[in-house]
């Protein structure tokens, strides 16, 4: 199934990745954040949602290592953010599709407002369609379900497919094997 | 010239950038879509969302009491508004007692509809579109020509030069940097709103949810960022439960854009916290604006299953040339004649419907299965009723049915023709009626007409008796045809009858909305063919074939010449010979034998069981511009149409265009005399008829 999504997810403009563990994850993602130029200055920042990968790692040295890097997300600074990061619940294979409970404010400022949204889940979280995954969600619990598919894409000026509007420009969907869900 | 309905026609016909703009995407459309269905089952999907549409569509006022319950319960607030009016005071209200100044907007069409923008900034509130088609058409104060790509009548050279003027610096038409300009410039008014306005695709009852798709990310930004969210939601949106969602949104992206998925599907289910961690003041307006009377009728219920992914428009031969303009301010297309009829006026749709060419692709294509054809005839039938047949169309309709009199004006027409006629053809006609043949020439009317004729044709007694409908084509312009037909027949070993009695099918009669001259035709025909028991009835007429088809007695003997024809050959009863001489032809599907007799497959495999060369057009199954007396009432539409099938058929190098319908046999010889084009065009019968073999 991760075979599927990657391919769908690719076709559009998706850039898909998959890591064993936690850590090496971790590496992959600071030095992503070190080579897209983040750093303390506005409009260069990046944005991390509170999620279960977080839990158990040293916020402070991630943010020592890598200047820029915010644990704290607020409209201002999600606004600022060149690089925005979260947790995704789901990801539904044949439409390469990725699926969050966004409630959380936070989560919805990381992946709408910067250029680059990084989107981390648990490889065991591929489900083959849109009503299998449909199953899963809880609309009496959850006031804002997010289906995420690609980067933010127009065609409105000639037909001419132009990824990046008012989403993020780029999006990057993170498998890790050994990440617990958030559910 | 341009506030008229024909001058605006003519204004986009000249309009090549949108003429061109539609062609391609029309073409590209045909294939992304049907690339997006890929292991999907069509069908399935569809008969999924008619059982969840059309039920909601007969539940809308307890589906709407639960969707309110459920949504309350959650903290939204609901509101239930019966009209443009009452929408736009309670918007205006909540802005008013908030202090709020500005409004970010994604994209409704709902309140398009009310033209909620016009209220708001009258009030003083100012509103900004944020997808970026809907931006540039507020910028540029135009009008959207697409229900789901409202700019793409304007060029990137256009928009460069709408944001020039909007932002104060000279921009250069590169698309990236034109997308980038509507991000920096609409971010500022994403963080600086007061309120946030959005539509839905769907409301469900059952959790008092919303479901909001876009591709722009703007409706994600709108429904967060603002500490006020109003939804407006026509009441046709809802549905009764939860699941229902699945196959609205496996088939909206695909129809829409051909997209298996949106970018972004968001749910929302009551107020989700604000940036500042205090709840979302979230409004949702139930809007009528005559839903509910639409839902009471036994015909036009059935529309509001549409989920407004437009596929009907991008199929339309008629919309891909004209685009929205022509159409009105808010619904364009098939469905938009239909909803417009409804949601503004009856009277609204008048000149609009006369813009169907009743070729069936929309009805093909629509994911909720509309048959937006057959309800715009119904409009025009209501039409008719309300302000009466134009006085000529009622002479013609009394006269079609009075055999002997038609019979003895058209003998007159014959005579009078002559001065006129060349070649078999109508060239020009007097100045006032020239336009007539502008594109196309008219066929003259046959010396002998096929009534006369067939009384001369010898056929040996047959096993079996078949009645042939000969149709008013067949009998008085190609005679020829019908002699054809009753060859191929007879060699069967089939005794072909020709009632006497038989009249018009009545399809232009109903095409016209002349509902009881189309009664009328039906009864006479239905005592002519009955007569004498025939095993068959039958027609090389596909509009004619549908039109008697539609009379339950005449159904079940009914067949087109081509189906007939490929069962007696696939019998054993009837042999082709194939001649030496390989010819190539190229064959047009006419409209009403491909999608309301399903039979583009018997002709070709004749065709090519007599020896023929088959040699595929592009876009066989598009209507060639004829439709009855559609070429008449909308010559320069008909005439592009035609141009565009021509080119088709002259790109297959065939020297031969094969087809099962006189109709269309007129139009594409007409365009052809009139072009000076060598090609022929052949009935399927004609060509079979030269391969019989012993």
């Amino acid at each position: 199934m991760f075979a599927t999504f990657q391919a769908r997810a690719e076709a559009v403009s998706a850039e898909v990745h998959r890591f064993a563990t936690r850590q090496e994850t971790l590496e992959f993602l600071l030095e992503f954040l070190r080579a897209e130029g983040v750093r303390d200055t506005p409009g260069a920042d990046a944005v991390w949602a509170d999620c279960p990968f977080l839990s158990g790692l040293d916020r402070a040295q991630m943010a020592a290592r890598t200047p820029g890097l915010h644990f704290e997300v607020t409209r201002e600074s999600a606004a600022a953010a060149k690089v925005g990061i979260s947790q995704m619940d789901y990801a539904i294979a044949d439409t390469g599709t990725l699926v969050e409970n966004a409630t959380a404010v936070e989560r919805r400022l990381v992946s709408t407002l910067p250029e680059i949204h990084v989107a981390l889940l648990p490889t065991s979280a591929i489900y083959p369609d849109l009503a299998t995954a449909m199953v899963l969600l809880k609309p009496d619990h959850e006031a804002y379900l997010s289906l995420i598919t690609g980067p933010s894409r127009t065609a409105d000026i000639e037909r001419v497919l132009t990824i990046g509007v008012h989403g993020p420009r780029r999006l990057l969907a993170v498998f890790v094997d050994d990440l617990e869900g958030q559910r | 010239m341009k506030d008229t309905f024909g001058g605006s026609i003519q204004a986009a016909l000249d309009n090549p950038n949108l003429s061109r703009a539609l062609g391609r995407f029309s073409e590209a459309y045909r294939i992304s879509r049907a690339k997006a269905y890929e292991g999907i089952d069509f069908e399935s999907v569809r008969r999924r969302i008619v059982a969840t549409k059309g039920w909601a569509a007969s539940h809308l006022e307890e589906l709407a009491a639960q969707f309110t319950r459920q949504a309350e319960a959650r903290g939204s607030k609901v509101f239930r508004a019966s009209d443009a009016a009452a929408v736009a005071d309670y918007v205006i209200g909540v802005a008013r007692s908030r202090g709020i100044e500005a409004v970010v907007k994604s994209k409704s069409m709902a309140s398009e509809e009310i033209h909620l923008n016009h209220r708001l900034e009258e009030a003083g509130v100012k509103v900004a579109e944020t997808d970026l088609g809907e931006w540039i058409i507020q910028l540029a104060g135009d009008r959207p020509s697409h229900m789901v790509m409202p700019a793409i009548h304007l060029t990137k050279e256009q928009v460069a030069e709408i944001f020039s003027h909007e932002v104060n610096q000279r921009l250069s038409s590169d698309i990236p940097r034109l997308v980038r300009v509507a991000r920096d410039e609409l971010r500022g008014k994403f963080l600086a709103a007061g309120m946030g306005i959005t539509g839905a695709n769907i409301a469900v009852a059952e959790t008092g949810s919303l479901v909001i798709v876009s591709n722009e990310g703007n409706a994600r930004l709108v429904t967060t960022l603002p500490p006020v969210h109003i939804a407006i939601v026509g009441i046709e949106k809802l549905v009764a439960t939860f699941s229902e969602i699945v196959p609205i949104l496996t088939a909206l992206p695909r129809s829409a854009t051909g997209q298996l998925m949106t970018s972004y599907v968001s749910v929302l289910t009551g107020p989700a916290p604000n940036t500042d961690g205090t709840a979302k003041e979230l409004h949702i307006v139930l809007m009528d604006c005559g839903r509910s009377a639409m839902a009471r009728d036994p015909h036009f219920a059935e529309a509001l299953q549409c989920i407004r992914c437009a596929s009907c428009l991008n199929v339309c031969p008629v919309f891909r040339l004209v685009g929205g303009h022509v159409f009105g301010k808010t619904y364009t297309g098939g469905i938009g004649t239909i909803l417009t009829a409804w949601f503004d006026r009856l009277r609204q749709a008048d000149e609009i419907q006369s813009l169907c060419i009743q070729c069936g692709n929309c009805a093909e294509v629509c994911p909720a299965n509309i048959d937006i054809p057959g309800l715009i005839l119904e409009l025009r039938r209501r039409l008719v009723a309300e302000r009466g047949q134009p006085a000529v169309e009622r002479a013609a309709f009394s006269v079609i049915n009075n055999r002997p009199l038609f019979h003895s004006l058209l003998r007159a027409a014959q005579l009078l023709q002559k001065p006129l006629v060349r070649d078999g053809f109508i060239r020009h006609l007097p100045a006032f009626l020239n336009d007539l043949c502008e594109a196309r020439s008219l066929p003259a009317i046959a010396e002998t007409p096929f009534h006369q004729r067939f009384a001369n044709v010898v056929q040996l007694p047959g096993r079996e008796k078949a009645a042939f409908h000969a149709g008013c084509l067949i009998d008085f312009v190609y005679p020829e045809m019908g002699e054809a037909v009753v060859r191929i027949l007879n060699r069967a070993g089939i005794e072909v009858l020709f009632p006497s009695g038989q009249t018009c099918c009545g399809a232009p009669a109903r095409y016209a909305g002349a509902t009881q001259a189309a009664e009328e035709s039906v009864l006479r025909n239905r005592e002519a063919l009955l007569d004498g028991q025939p095993r068959y009835i039958v027609s090389a007429c596909p509009t004619c074939a549908v039109t008697l088809q539609e009379d339950p007695q005449l159904a079940g003997r009914l067949i087109d010449f081509s189906s007939l024809v490929k069962k007696l050959v696939d019998d054993g009863r009837l042999t082709l010979t194939e001649n030496e001489e390989a010819a190539l032809v190229t064959y047009h599907d006419s409209c009403h034998l491909k999608r309301r007799l399903h039979a583009s497959e018997p002709p070709r495999e004749l065709l090519q069981a007599a020896g023929y060369r088959l040699a595929e057009m592009y876009e066989s199954d598009m209507c060639c511009g004829m439709a009855g007396s559609y070429s008449l009432k909308q010559p320069e539409i008909s005439g592009r149409i035609l141009q565009r099938k021509l080119e088709n058929a002259a790109a297959t190098g065939a020297p031969v265009i094969a087809t099962d319908c006189p109709g269309c046999a007129l139009q594409l010889r007409g365009g052809l005399d009139k072009a000076g084009a060598p090609m022929q065009v052949r009935h399927t019968a004609e060509l079979l008829a030269e391969r019989l073999g012993k």
